[in-house]
């Protein structure tokens, strides 16, 4: 604290934690939380090719939180109320993966540009403003906690009840329309599920860089086993390890939370890729033994 | 009721899209333990014929009743066998992964433990069925062709059904791997009695194990023996172009099939005939 010339005091510094540890209690909650719903709904997002889709939604979510902001009302329900708009958008609108993809690419710069739009109208705090893109620094109040853990609820029951045939649909989609999975439904279904999701994940992460807690840790685990429950139980902790050490790491210093639990994230995907290229080839010839 | 019947049995059905007619005052009986092969070039609506029996599609006409009852999606009598160059998966997938959904991945909630243990119990027994069990670990996407194949059989296999459909299975594989992958085919028929609805654009790798030919061409139809159904005459008529059917060692080859549709043995796409349900594909 004494040479403070180089600005890493800014980056980690870990004086006084106990005291801040008291400070972040529901921060901690709420990304312990929010790694287990962005874990499992990472492995879905992957499976079902949707990273894309994931950072379409968090830009319109962003539109709808600036818009409450300036608005005045809770911006956990405009982040909530533009999801949803985007994802009944591209559930709707693009039933076929190209269509899809260009629906989201018209979609998600118009979003951004109204979340500018609203920003630049508010005349409140700026760390409000800069917090919705890029991540909050360590605020989470008790109302926020409570919403966030509501919504965390209504994901994980969808997703437990809904996960085996979206698993089939995503995998298999003309055997499952065989068997009688509605696969049709069930895409619209899970673009809600996954809306509320971003929603929820903008409130820490901020809505760019809302693909480190909802792609990242999927793809992690799916560079180092092929086993489907491996992969659900590998993603849920690589998740909840990046935010909630995103979290703890941030205390220190003055920085926002979410270059830490990206960085975080992406040191784990790196670590699983380079894990994989090592077992890989002694996998494929393991089964001509 | 169903010893009236067939396994699968077509009444009277037709089916159009539009303008476009595929078939019309199609009866047809599958009876079980038969070998029945649906031939036809692109876009005569092999697919789509499928695609009716399993529900997913409804005739415009007529009925198609599945184990005596009317056919529905999710029917655990029949199993399906898709048409696909090669599975590729999205995510890292194992082979007992692909048949296990075969089990209960319709099912809604996240089911009991002793559930999954019963599962993988029928999910080996599958797959040691088509002599893939040493496979069920391995990921699809380091397998070859046939490998693919047999657990796509075993998948299909998983429910004990009545009867197969399958869907232009030998499409990308070796002629090694059409052979064994019939022979599965064919032996579980003998074993189990399962009756086998085999669509094909080549005839020449199953010729060995058909009892019939159904052969769909311009809105019309030809069901039979194969000797009564490839004739020169019949494929004439069907096609109102010359057409020469010619046996050859024990091969048979079909010349002169109408330009737009190109060869019996050409590359084959997607079924035109699948086009309006085919979206379910792309559904993800």
């Amino acid at each position: 604290m004494i040479v403070a010339a180089t600005g890493w005091d800014q980056v980690l510094d870990f004086s006084d934690y106990g005291e801040l540890l008291q400070l972040v209690r529901n921060s901690i909650i709420a990304g312990a939380v929010l790694g287990i719903v962005a874990g499992l709904i990472s492995v879905m997002v992957m499976t079902r090719d949707l990273p894309f889709a994931v950072h379409g939604i968090s830009e319109l979510s962003f539109a709808g939180a600036a818009a409450a902001l300036l608005a005045g009302v809770n911006v956990i329900a405009g982040s909530i109320v533009g999801s949803l708009i985007a994802a009944v958008l591209i559930g709707a609108l693009g039933t076929r993966a190209r269509d899809r993809n260009s629906i989201i690419g018209v979609l998600m710069p118009f979003g951004l540009g109204l979340g500018v739009l609203f920003l630049a109208l508010y005349k409140g705090r700026s760390a409000n403003k800069f917090g919705l893109l890029t991540g909050q620094i360590v605020s989470i109040d008790a109302p926020q906690l409570s919403s966030l853990l509501v919504i965390s609820a209504i994901v994980l029951v969808a997703l437990a009840l809904l996960w085996r045939p979206l698993w089939f649909a995503s995998i298999d989609p003309e055997v499952a329309a065989a068997r009688g999975v509605p696969v049709r439904l069930l895409s619209p279904a899970f673009m809600l599920i996954l809306g509320l999701t971003v929603a929820m994940s903008i409130q820490i992460v901020g809505a760019l860089l809302v693909l480190s807690i909802v792609c990242t840790p999927a793809a992690a685990a799916m560079r180092v086993t092929a086993s489907p429950t491996l992969t659900v139980v590998l993603s849920v902790i690589f998740a909840t390890f990046s935010v909630v050490g995103g979290i703890l790491l941030a205390l220190g210093g003055s920085l926002p939370i979410s270059p830490y639990i990206t960085t975080l994230s992406f040191l784990i995907y790196v670590a699983c890729r380079i894990l994989g290229a090592m077992r890989g080839p002694a996998r494929r010839s393991a089964r001509h033994a | 009721m169903t010893a009236a019947h067939g396994v699968i049995s077509l009444e009277g059905t037709s089916m159009a899209f539009g303008a476009r007619t595929l078939w019309t005052g199609l009866d047809f009986e599958l009876q079980a333990g038969e070998f029945v092969a649906v031939l036809g070039v692109n876009g005569s609506g092999k697919t789509t014929l499928l695609q009716t029996i399993l529900g997913l599609t409804s005739p415009t006409s007529g009925r198609v009743l599945v184990a005596g009852s009317p056919a529905r999606r999710g029917s655990r009598a029949l199993g399906y066998i898709p048409q696909q160059r090669r599975i590729a998966p999205p995510a890292p997938l194992r082979a007992r992964d692909l048949v296990g959904v075969g089990v209960d991945g319709q099912r809604f909630g996240l089911g009991s433990l002793r559930a999954r243990r019963a599962r993988r119990a029928t999910v080996e027994a599958a797959l040691d069925g088509v002599g893939a069990l040493h496979l069920a670990d391995t990921p699809l996407d380091v397998m070859s062709g046939g490998e693919q194949q047999r657990v796509r059989v075993a998948q299909a296999l998983v429910t004990d059904p009545q009867a197969l459909l399958c869907d232009e299975p030998l499409l990308s594989l070796d002629l090694h791997h059409q052979q064994t992958t019939v022979a599965l085919i064919d032996g579980r028929r003998r074993s189990h009695g399962t009756a086998v609805l085999f669509v094909t654009h080549e005839i020449n790798p199953v010729l060995p194990y058909v009892d019939r030919v159904l052969y769909l061409a311009g809105g019309r139809f030809h069901i039979g023996a194969v000797d009564e159904v490839l004739t020169s005459e019949n494929l004439t008529a069907l096609y109102g172009t010359p057409v020469e059917v010619i046996r050859v060692g024990g091969r048979i080859i079909v010349a002169g099939l109408p330009e737009h549709s190109g060869p019996a043995h050409a590359e084959e796409g997607l079924d035109p005939g699948a086009d309006p349900d085919s979206s379910t594909a792309s559904d993800r």
